[in-house]
């Protein structure tokens, strides 16, 4: 058999950061990037005595998130401690929550390559972070506590992708929903989003699922969907030569690329999971969560749905758009009084949205401007190229592309008489090139034309200036 | 007055002659250090004597009390605190090797509340290593004598406590219950002590044994005592979750009231097998004289009593088992020495930091809690929390309070339990069906037996229903 004959079954957890101002059980700051050990107290450095007391936000924001997906909120939840030592973990047990999570039975429409795809969410629950291990060069180890106790929700997803496109995708999605909630900053370089990767292997065409790996603690996209390539073709490897595959907690390691063993079954953690008696278990009332739906906004499903009826945006231009709210924010107030959107919007996908990290807040573009460009692109005053870079330059400094493209002369040429001057000295110029053109070949415009765009700062109007050039020639 | 005068004293009437000017706060701690002094060779109630903090709060008072302003109502009154609240500044240890050195940066709650109502902080008291024992004998430093009988233990595991008042060494001491450590203690040295309802005083600072069952309350040497210092402890504390709200803490209120008309049930599954006649002789004798000062006696059954005991020893070793793996030699406490890499560090100081009962108690938490065995112990005690808390509501639902003994015996002997883990768990059978319930109880002497050792009672009552157990001590107290 080849490798195509296997498919790939992943499952994601997401573990993500709440934007909350202080920490779940106490009142410390969760700022990050502060000097070691100077955001946290007796409680979240599990001191003897100390008592956890929830912060209510937590729940407000996990639960938004739960509806954001479309789960089910409990109305009565509870919280577990998770036991396991490590030096990270003060108290030596997590505060997680077990088998009676916040939100269950979700889902999510993803944009894959080949359209839409529903992946199930199994369940969203509210826990909090460990510290930070810091290695110091020959003076041993430190423990930094600032992280301990900041809020976590982790997002466990079924097993319904069948592709590392599929998995990005998917954490695409995600982002955009916790972002467009507020639920999360997902700011991926402070290690805001951590994904854990569930993938097995199976023979095209099998129903039932094979043995499955976890690969903990991928910080960025790119190196989940390279741990699924690599883990998808040892684990199809395996199989082809009979192998069996052996129940794992594997690392990425993302200098080679590869996966290596953690942990095998018969060594994992029993975590001895049960209530957390410090604290009582959490209502979420129908009061409560009434008020919550109110303060969801549209989200990017129903964005993408206006922006195809009202301004028929093709879908993957919408879903590009609208996975970024501060991008989709500019640009329906530009479509709004702009003639042509679609061009709106391709400008704003092929120029703007690689300079975006999806963290921004809002873009400092007046929507105005860039309507002013899309309407100025769409009446041929300027060509697509000068419009891309019009509308790079404006996001460094916002001002009025029409002004910006006058004072620079950026307008395209279109005078009749301007481009017959400028085609019969470009002719003139390149005498050998146009007598190959008259002799037949027709290859010889391409580069009198790329002559003509260095002559004229890439303004002149290509289509007429080619139409000139055949006439004159 | 004499130093001994002075720590024969309840709280109300040193309160009084305070007030009067009849003695100086200095007078009164130097009265205490000096009894502290004299009997701690004996006795060995305290871990830490904190002498300078007490005289220098005295000082304080008395300087205050000088200038005319106004003091609150325990303003140098001397007491003590059990070794697992947490004190800043001041050595916290658990008797326990572990926390030997342990030096806490913030206080409880209740150590605060002490601290705002002008109490004078004459130390740290001995217990069980981490609250886990019925004698004190498990304390990582040294035993302590009960003072009725210096060959006897104090019970435990605030053992300290319950001796340093019986003995005089303070005026007032707080201990913990987490399956009968303050009545059991209380009982054996003849004193009166309150296991509060579960959320009437903050957990906050006080190191965990059992956090589902721990609650802090007073051991003094009478019931008014008693309630006076509940008044300052008890109440809502936002730093514990499942501190309770709105409930009156002036536990003094109805103190006088007498025991006319209230009804109290008494038990039949409390005087069964294991209970010794003496005791069971007393605490009838009680109800009798209940009846007589105008009360109804009600014979009851608790029948679910008896999943009690194992209920408690899952859940409370569970618990623990939690609440205890914080103590791994890696940020503060024991260090096993020259550990070559995590796994030994962890496996060697918390071996080593630990006594044999607590180590004990980690073990059965840890496989009680394991895959595969949770249904069948932790689950299936749960449950049977769950019959304990009914059993005692439909009690409760016609009765003020249930009368029982605290303890199966009076003091034992130093060494006689030891050797048995079993027959001392079993010592607890009367105290652990109340926290299980969350359920106030007040103990408190009621009658000696043959050997001259004190007896003792518990009246267990509803949910916030302190105020009538501690009317109906009164109203026993003053015959």
């Amino acid at each position: 058999m080849a490798i195509s004959d296997y498919e790939m079954v992943i499952g994601l957890e997401v573990h993500a950061e709440l934007s909350t101002e202080t920490k779940i059980f106490c009142g410390c700051p969760t700022r990050f990037g502060a000097p070691p050990n100077t955001q946290c107290c007796p409680v979240c450095m599990g001191l003897p005595g100390s008592l956890p007391v929830l912060n209510e936000k937590v729940v407000r924001l996990a639960v938004k998130a739960g509806l954001a997906m479309n789960c089910t909120i409990a109305p009565l939840s509870r919280q577990d401690r998770k036991n396991y030592f490590y030096p990270d973990l003060p108290k030596a047990y997590q505060i997680s929550q077990y088998d009676r999570p916040l939100c269950e039975n979700g889902w999510l429409i993803v944009e894959t390559p080949q359209g839409e795809k529903r992946v199930g969410i199994t369940r969203i629950h509210i826990e909090e972070d460990a510290g930070k291990l810091v290695h110091m060069e020959g003076k041993g180890t430190g423990i930094d506590c600032n992280r301990c106790g900041v809020p976590l929700i982790e997002i466990v997803s079924e097993p319904d992708m069948r592709s590392a496109a599929e998995a990005r995708a998917y954490l695409q999605k995600l982002r955009a929903i916790l972002l467009y909630t507020g639920v999360s900053d997902v700011r991926m370089n402070e290690g805001s989003l951590r994904c854990d990767v569930n993938l097995s292997v199976r023979r095209r065409g099998e129903q039932r699922l094979g043995e499955r790996c976890e690969i903990k603690n991928l910080n960025s996209f790119l190196h989940v969907e390279k741990a699924i390539a690599y883990e998808f073709s040892r684990q199809a490897a395996l199989l082809e030569e009979g192998e069996a595959i052996l129940q794992q907690t594997r690392r990425f390691e993302p200098a080679s690329g590869k996966t290596s063993p953690m942990r095998s079954k018969e060594n994992a953690d029993d975590y001895r999971y049960f209530p957390e008696p410090d604290l009582p278990p959490i209502e979420v009332t129908e009061k409560v969560l009434a008020l919550l739906e109110k303060e969801i906004p549209v989200l990017p499903d129903a964005r993408k749905a206006r922006y195809r009826q009202c301004w028929q945006l093709p879908s993957y231009t919408a879903g590009r758009i609208v996975e970024n709210r501060a991008a989709a924010d500019l640009f329906e107030a530009a479509a709004e009084n702009c003639r042509y959107p679609l061009l709106a919007a391709n400008l704003l996908l092929s120029a703007l949205l690689p300079k975006l990290t999806g963290e921004e807040e809002k873009i400092l573009i007046a929507p105005a401007h860039l309507a002013a460009l899309a309407d100025m692109q769409g009446e041929g005053r300027l060509n697509s190229g000068t419009a891309r870079r019009l509308l790079e330059r404006i996001f460094e400094q916002d001002e009025d592309p029409a002004a910006l493209a006058e004072r620079e002369g950026l307008f395209q040429l279109s005078d009749e008489t301007e481009l017959r001057v400028l085609a019969q000295r470009v002719i003139e110029e390149n005498a050998p090139a146009a007598a190959d053109y008259r002799r037949g070949k027709t290859a010889a415009l391409s580069s009198l034309m790329g002559a003509l765009m260095r002559r004229s700062a890439g303004r002149a109007n290509p289509q007429r200036m080619q139409e000139i050039l055949k006439e004159l020639l | 007055m004499s130093e001994r005068e002075i720590t024969a004293l309840s709280v109300s009437a040193l309160c009084a002659a305070l007030r009067q000017g009849e003695l100086t706060a200095t007078e009164a701690a130097k009265a205490y250090l000096c009894a502290i002094e004299e009997k701690e060779k004996t006795i060995g109630a305290y871990l830490s004597v904190t002498k300078e903090q007490a005289l220098g709060t005295a000082a304080q008072v008395d300087r205050l009390r000088r200038s005319g302003k106004k003091l609150p109502a325990l303003a140098g009154i001397p007491g003590a605190v059990k070794d697992n609240l947490c004190t800043e500044g001041v050595r916290t240890t658990c008797a326990s090797r572990m926390l030997e050195n342990y030096i806490p940066p913030y206080s409880a709650h209740v150590v605060e509340k002490l601290q705002q109502a002008g109490t004078v902080p004459l130390g740290k008291l001995n217990m069980d290593e981490f609250a886990m024992g019925s004698t004190t004998e498990n304390s990582a430093f040294h035993p302590t004598h009960n003072p009725v009988d210096p060959m006897r233990a104090p019970g435990g595991s605030s053992g300290g406590a319950a001796a340093a008042v019986a003995a005089g060494e303070a005026a007032f001491a707080l201990g913990s219950d987490t399956g009968g450590s303050i009545r059991q203690p209380a009982a054996f040295c003849g004193a009166v002590g309150m296991k509060p309802t579960y959320g009437t005083v903050s957990r906050y600072g006080l190191i965990a044994f059992a956090s589902s069952l721990d609650q802090v309350g007073p051991l003094t040497r009478s019931v008014e005592d008693n309630a006076l210092i509940l008044s300052e402890i008890a109440g809502h504390d936002e730093r514990d979750a499942t501190s309770l709200s709105g409930f009156d803490t002036d536990y003094c209120r109805f103190l006088t009231l007498g025991a006319k008309g209230l009804r109290l049930a008494l038990p039949e599954e409390y005087f069964a097998e294991g209970i010794s006649p003496e005791v069971a002789f007393a605490v009838k004798e009680a109800a009798g004289h209940f009846r007589e000062l105008g009360a109804e006696i009600v014979p009851c059954h608790l029948p679910a009593l008896r999943h009690a005991l194992p209920a408690y020893y899952v859940l409370s070793s569970a618990e623990a088992s939690a609440n205890l793996a914080r103590f791994d030699g890696v940020k503060y406490g024991f260090r096993a020495r020259g550990c070559g890499d995590l796994e030994s560090l962890y496996l060697r100081s918390r071996t080593e930091g630990f006594g044999p009962e607590v180590r004990r108690r980690i073990l059965l938490g840890s496989f009680v809690l394991s895959a595969g065995y949770y249904d069948a112990y932790y689950r299936k005690a749960q449950q049977a929390r769950t019959l304990i808390i009914r059993d005692f509501a439909r009690v409760l639902s016609t009765c003020d309070a249930i009368l029982a003994p605290v303890a199966p015996t009076t003091a034992y002997r130093l060494g006689e339990k030891t050797g048995s883990p079993l027959e001392m768990y079993l010592g607890d059978i009367c105290t652990v069906p109340v926290n299980l319930a969350g359920l106030p109880a007040l103990s408190m002497p009621c009658g000696r037996d043959k050997q001259g050792l004190p007896v003792g009672m518990q009246l267990i009552g509803r949910a916030l229903s302190e105020q009538t157990l501690y009317r109906l001590g009164y109203a026993y107290e003053r015959g």
